[in-house]
């Protein structure tokens, strides 16, 4: 079946929480084709380099296989937390969208779901 | 039909919308079963403020928003039944339960019974040194600041002890916010403080209500991908909770928003580390374990929740007062936009360093991103140059008069900066920094205290 390298937004959502200095994000999958993809290939490093510009020093990685989720705490990655951070976004709540962007895979049409506009991009020209 | 017990969050945070809890009270008043209404609206923070509203007026130090949150249900949860739970106390649940007595008086209703819980705040019963010793988990060393609040994550127990001794209101301080579901829960089935699996059922519970629709649609939509109907009047949560610790987690009839397994799976990984791990004073929560059934429209099913022993050490945190934060922000738009706004961040960078204040200071370039960028920094993806973007610089210092130099030098860029800078704004506010330490159950167990009034 044919691969596209895409954003993980096109087959999987996320929310980031914070406390303290460490923010954790979820990457959850809407399919299980999607869940097993993610599962598979996105382990601490890809998280950690993702992130490690931004301050992160270490990332732990946590299955949850009955919800077809990942969670990811991402230590020092907040600027200090939300009491002391200098960043507009002191909670860093939108670190989950910065993810779903730049965490790229190899992602094939089945892993979609309906109506997404990612599907788009399988449209043979 | 088996007994339910059902619980409804009418606030996630200090701040939520006042309005949000109308339509629980109004579907809870029509089922004859036990009924709570929860209300979360202790960030660490407020804590710090309220602690301060005390130190200045005896009377005052409970929540800012308690008249707006209570005024509306009031008389509809007394006559119809339904508890309320909330953290609303803040530094002073007794001064919290003296306004609601007024509420009440105001509105010509019966003097409702009110159990407040006493015995969160460290600083009553520990000297500002023995907090400075106890072990710290995480955040800042303290020793050099005055200590402005230290309150200690109290559990269920008190609450579940307040609703058997009558209460129809129960008011606390810090807790953790789960407790506020527990609670009712360990009061309701008699639940045994060592059926682990029952005390983690009730925390996934309370954890999957406390920030109100964020279980329930909001905070989710991402529009084309994710989509949420009627966000503008999105219901809050309601829990149907079982004797055996299933529940399912709806919304009121007639409301907007969304309940399905995407919901429910984001709010239960919402600030969570190690998920077969969530500490709370009652238990060890194990979320892996967890499955998540449809159960119709607007309507999960979750179950499987596991316990373990809970943690030794009770978690608190101590804020103290950390200096001025000064920020402000001026907008470039139009043909070459984004070049005029860096210019304008380099130019804050030089006076700034030529004024020589110490202290961190960021520079970004909001359009540019921001959130995830500094002014030094390259986004990955390709900005326009042509565009609508907004500097934006920020910095901490010891003193205010820094901060006010530092927003004074933005400012000044309308004069004497780059071309057609406008809408300018600028703010000082105060910081307050905060530290998790761990204290022994025995000195905060006599401290606890549950007071019908």
């Amino acid at each position: 079946m044919k691969t596209i390298d895409l954003p993980v937004h096109a087959i999987a959502h996320a929310r980031a929480g914070d406390k303290g200095d460490v923010s954790n994000i979820s990457l959850i999958a809407y399919l299980d084709n999607g869940w097993d993809l993610i599962n598979n290939l996105v382990t601490e490093d890809k998280i950690q380099s993702i992130f490690k510009r931004l301050g992160s020093t270490k990332v732990d990685r946590y299955e949850l296989p009955n919800l077809k989720a990942l969670n990811f705490v991402i230590h020092n990655a907040l600027g200090g937390g939300v009491n002391s951070s200098l960043r507009l976004d002191r909670h860093g709540k939108t670190l989950s969208s910065h993810l779903l962007l730049e965490l790229v895979l190899p992602i094939t049409k089945n892993m979609i779901p309906i109506k997404s506009p990612y599907l788009e991009k399988f449209i043979e020209d | 039909m088996s007994k339910k017990v059902y619980i409804g969050c009418g606030a996630g945070f200090a701040g939520d919308r006042f309005d949000a809890s109308i339509p629980i009270v109004k579907q809870l008043s029509k089922i004859n079963a036990p009924k709570y209404l929860m209300f979360e609206v202790l960030a660490e923070r407020t804590l710090a403020l309220a602690q301060q509203l005390r130190t200045k007026n005896s009377e005052e130090g409970y929540s800012p928003f308690l008249d707006s949150y209570i005024t509306p249900i009031l008389s509809d949860c007394l006559e119809n039944n339904i508890k309320i739970i909330s953290n609303i106390g803040a530094a002073n649940p007794m001064g919290a339960a003296k306004r609601i007595f007024e509420i009440a008086e105001k509105q010509k209703i019966k003097k409702p019974k009110i159990g407040v819980v006493i015995g969160d705040d460290l600083l009553a019963y520990m000297s500002d040194s023995e907090i400075l010793e106890s072990p710290t988990m995480e955040g800042l060393d303290f020793s050099n600041n005055k200590i402005t609040a230290a309150n200690v994550y109290l559990g269920a127990k008190p609450i579940a002890d307040a609703l058997e001794k009558g209460a129809d209101i129960v008011v606390v301080g810090r807790s953790v916010d789960s407790a506020l579901a527990l609670g009712p829960l360990i009061y309701e089935y008699k639940w045994k403080e060592n059926d682990l699996d029952l005390m983690a059922a009730g925390t996934i519970c309370g954890h999957l209500l406390e920030c109100g629709a964020q279980v329930t649609g909001a905070y989710f939509a991402d529009p084309g991908y994710k989509d949420v109907p009627d966000l503008a009047y999105v219901g809050f949560p309601i829990a149907e909770v079982h004797e055996d610790g299933t529940f399912v987690i709806t919304k009121p009839d007639g409301t907007g928003g969304l309940v399905n397994e995407a919901t429910v799976t984001e709010q239960l990984l919402y600030e969570t580390h190690d998920p077969s791990s969530y500490l709370v004073p009652d238990v060890t929560a194990d979320m892996t374990s967890l499955v998540l059934e449809n159960d119709g429209i607007n309507r999960i099913l979750v179950k499987g929740a596991k316990g373990n022993t809970p943690p030794k050490q009770l978690k608190a945190t101590i804020c103290c007062d950390n200096g001025f934060m000064g920020e402000a922000e001026m907008s470039y738009a139009g043909p070459n936009a984004l070049a005029r706004a860096r210019l304008a961040g380099e130019i804050i960078d030089q006076r700034i360093q030529k004024l020589g204040i110490q202290g961190p200071m960021r520079i970004e370039i909001i359009g540019g991103g921001s959130v995830h960028y500094s002014l030094d920094e390259t986004a990955s993806y390709e900005l326009p140059n042509n565009g609508d973007y907004r500097v934006r610089a920020s910095a901490i210092y010891p003193h205010k008069k820094q901060a006010q130099q530092m927003i004074d030098e933005v400012t000044s860029l309308y004069c004497s900066g780059p071309s057609a800078g406008g809408g300018a704004r600028s703010y000082v506010t105060p910081q307050s920094s905060t530290a998790s330490i761990l204290v022994d159950r025995s000195i905060v167990n006599p401290q606890i205290e549950v007071k019908i009034l």
